[in-house]
């Protein structure tokens, strides 16, 4: 070990994450900045705040136990809800195949293309719920608003999805038949959809799933469903009911979750 | 002599074999079956489907052209929306991650850790945000409290997996090193774990925040605050141009945000 | 001094991986422990600083005994024991300085670890110690920037920072190249000697072991079967260990050192 020569002593502090010191602080100073701010604007109403924990304490008191009694109810909601998840996926997972092929840089013309982005864009850029309020504002109350939701919005994500796996594939395949002179549509079926289709299913169950979940909520807002069920009995004060049809959403999709996830396992 | 015309007659290509194709068709008869149920079932008053295109069009013709004389009122309700998404992200982040921790198998204490951390994300993945704002709107009464705790309640579950899946796809052999240099459990974590977990947790975040924005934007539909209740107020009054205006503006909130979350990920991952 | 009487580890039902292990180290001695895979050398060794388990037995440092510490008592025991890895388990994504500072994390406070503020006496001898060995210019580098023997290094470094009294290296050298791990094997032998340290080799070159070490212990099934100067340890103990198994480094002949001398800036 080399003796200590007596020099200064040295020191050593960690490099920073970021090296600019002036970016370092003004970073630290944009964020207390923005919380002084964020804070500022919101408005709390404190009194009827303060009123939450015993509010909370009387709604769970009359929440607990969660009552049965209206499973008749219960079980329409649901039988609705399904019926609007199965028949959402289909029309939306069939819709998307056309939406996705047009939304794909590789095989679509670029005005077509434009027109396939946006409609996707468009169909992810809004939570389910505002579009089930225009629906139910255009259709009415009832389950076709809330079929015409879910088929936008399983257009909106299985159509990126299947647009994008469009645009990964090998595209060997695509010429091999372009030179044996199929056309377009030909070429599509034996070169594209072999590639993209077994991913489709998975999709599908996914997409299938998803619909699950969010039929329970478009019905909040009118578009039929267990949601609608919920909102009534939250309506009416019915905390013991409210609190068995969560439990029973919270079981359906843990169910649900369960039999996709099995089922893509099986066909993967 | 071998009959070569017969022979070749016998040979037949089929696309599924025998078991394929019974599956193929049992799986196509039960779907049929379903979806002529719900169809025939749903409660559905079909002369409205097919009238529903014309509907929707008279509807967005009553939208157009988009009424911009409340703008100032909607940017401010936007800006609340981001607030709520931002604030209630970053709150999240504090008990996300401790959650996280003991719902991962190889940093939890003990077994009833791990199944109550797992139980937490569960449930808070399990109900939608709007369903949490139903009932934070019933105890704390409408207003951005609902709409933050909301969604806090979902986003928990959220990151709380993510980064729970993260922590247990570490490389055990730093843990083993730090452990061998007597260092207590907090240590071990933040030399051994946290680095390793770091670039997860930024990523997860990120695109956390991205959604968050999105929900928020219907939290007011709810009362929750935000964007959503001067939403509910104009289509209340069917005061549809102003709808139209505020549909835009939320694109373009949506908009940003994703241009926001494309930036933070190039720059810190 | 190291006294290890009666050790035993047994996973489960099995066979035991240890039997009965009886080794005392006395001093400032370099032992090397040679043995085939799955002879317990790993174990041993990890049983010392009890990263695992032993069954029955007894294990005593400088007269603690250490088998039956718990908490605060085992960490201040694993303070004193330093480990160098195959694998040199350092943290990647930290700078070489943290790597070597985290040898120190027995000894700080937890604010103190966490905002990197060691005490100055650590940071001289953490430059210091890399200087001896000849890494102090990485001492802002990523770890993961650095090669395997560089990187071996900065565990032996991190390992030496903890002050310890005695030192284990679980095959130090496996996954060095040749050249390498002749360096990191002087660098053992003289710190050893520098620092009047005992050190504990696994290692499975015996050439390696008879050149560096000053006592051979050979393990074969969990039990020792040799223990000696390596100019006994002949073929007759080689056969007796490896059992015929043909080792990859099987070279009594082969004589290290012998090498081309290229003059590399990080030979020591």
């Amino acid at each position: 070990m080399r003796p200590d020569a007596g020099t200064t002593p040295r020191t050593w502090r960690k490099p920073p994450f970021i090296a600019n010191p002036l970016l370092r602080y003004g970073l630290w100073l944009a964020v207390i900045v923005y919380l002084v701010w964020a804070f500022g604007s919101l408005s709390f109403n404190w009194e009827r705040i303060a009123e939450g924990l015993p509010r909370a304490a009387r709604i769970f008191g009359g929440g607990f136990p969660p009552s049965f009694e209206r499973w008749g109810l219960l079980a329409t909601g649901f039988k609705e809800s399904f019926q609007i998840a199965i028949l959402a996926t289909l029309l939306g997972v069939a819709l998307s195949i056309p939406f996705a092929v047009m939304a794909a840089k590789n095989v679509a013309p670029k005005p077509v293309y434009l027109l396939g982005r946006a409609v996707i864009i468009v169909s992810r850029s809004f939570h389910p719920v505002i579009v089930a309020i225009l629906f139910v504002a255009a259709v009415g109350f009832g389950p076709l608003a809330g079929i015409l939701t879910l088929t936008l919005y399983s257009i909106g994500f299985v159509g990126k999805l299947l647009a994008e796996e469009i645009e990964e594939i090998d595209w060997g395949q695509v010429e091999a038949m372009r030179a044996a002179g199929a056309g377009y549509f030909a070429t599509l079926l034996y070169a594209v959809f072999p590639q993209i289709l077994p991913r489709q299913v998975g999709l599908s169950m996914y997409q299938l799933d998803s619909n699950l979940r969010a039929s329970a909520v478009v019905g909040i807002v009118g578009a039929g469903g267990i949601g609608g069920t919920l909102m009534n009995a939250f309506g009416r004060y019915d905390y013991d009911f409210a609190f068995a049809i969560l439990l029973m959403i919270i079981v359906v999709i843990l169910i649900s979750e369960g039999i996709s996830g099995w089922v893509r396992k099986k066909i993967w | 002599m071998v009959d070569q015309a017969s022979l070749l007659t016998e040979r037949v290509w089929q696309r599924y074999d025998r078991k394929q194709q019974l599956i193929r068709y049992a799986v196509l008869l039960v779907t049929a079956m379903v979806v002529y149920w719900a169809v025939r079932d749903i409660d559905i008053f079909w002369p409205w489907v097919w009238d529903a295109p014309n509907q929707i069009s008279s509807l967005g013709a009553r939208m157009w052209p988009p009424d911009p004389s409340r703008l100032a009122v909607i940017t401010s309700a936007l800006l609340e929306t981001v607030h709520i998404a931002t604030l209630a992200t970053a709150l999240t982040i504090f008990i996300a991650l401790p959650v996280s921790y003991i719902a991962a198998q190889n940093t939890t204490p003990n077994r009833a850790c791990l199944w109550l951390g797992r139980f937490i994300l569960v449930a808070s993945r399990s109900v939608n945000t709007i369903i949490w704002a139903l009932l934070f709107v019933a105890v704390f009464g409408p207003g951005v409290l609902a709409g933050i705790l909301a969604i806090v309640c979902r986003s928990v579950g959220f990151i709380g997996k993510l980064m729970g899946e993260a922590i247990e796809e570490i490389d055990r052999r730093p843990v083993e090193a730090m452990e061998a240099t007597g260092a207590s459990k907090a240590k071990v974590i933040l030399y051994a774990i946290v680095p390793q977990v770091m670039p997860a947790f930024f990523a997860i975040v990120i695109l956390r925040w991205d959604i968050n924005i999105r929900e928020s934007t219907v939290l007011g539909l709810v009362g929750a605050g935000g964007i959503g209740v001067i939403l509910q107020g104009s289509i209340d009054t069917f005061a549809w141009p102003t709808v139209a205006t505020i549909l835009i503006a939320i694109i373009l909130l949506v908009l940003i945000g994703e241009a926001i979350t494309g930036l933070l990920r190039r720059k810190v991952l | 001094m190291l006294e290890i009487s009666k050790l035993v580890k047994r996973y489960g039902r099995d066979e035991p991986v240890l039997k009965e292990l009886d080794l005392t180290v006395e001093g400032s001695s370099v032992v090397s422990i040679v043995g085939a895979s799955g002879a317990g050398k790993s174990t041993m060794l990890r049983c010392i600083n009890r990263l695992v388990e032993p069954t029955s037995g007894s294990i005593k440092l400088n007269g603690t005994e250490l088998v039956n510490l718990k908490g605060r008592e085992l960490r201040h025991a694993r303070r004193k024991i330093g480990m160098v890895f195959q694998g040199f388990n350092l943290i990647d994504r930290l700078t070489v300085m943290e790597n070597v500072l985290s040898g120190r994390l027995g000894y700080v406070n937890l604010y103190q670890a966490y905002a990197r503020r060691f005490p100055q006496a650590d940071i001289e001898r953490a430059f210091q110690l890399m200087e001896r060995v000849g890494i102090a210019h990485y001492a802002n580098k990523r770890a993961d920037e650095l090669s395997g023997g560089e990187r071996q290094r900065v565990g032996v470094v991190r390992a030496l920072m903890q002050e310890p009294e005695i030192l284990l290296a679980d095959e130090p050298t496996a996954s060095l190249d040749p050249r390498t791990s002749e360096q990191i094997m002087m660098l053992l032998q003289s710190l050893a000697q520098e620092l009047s340290l005992p050190v504990l080799i696994n290692i499975h070159n015996v050439a390696q072991a008879k050149t560096y070490t000053e006592r051979i212990v050979g393990l074969r099934h969990g039990k020792m079967i040799f223990d000696g100067a390596p100019a006994d340890f002949n073929k007759d103990a080689l056969d007796a260990i490896y059992g015929g198994i043909e080792s990859p480094d099987d070279e009594a002949a082969f004589e290290p050192g012998r090498q081309e001398h290229g003059v590399s800036h990080d030979a020591t």
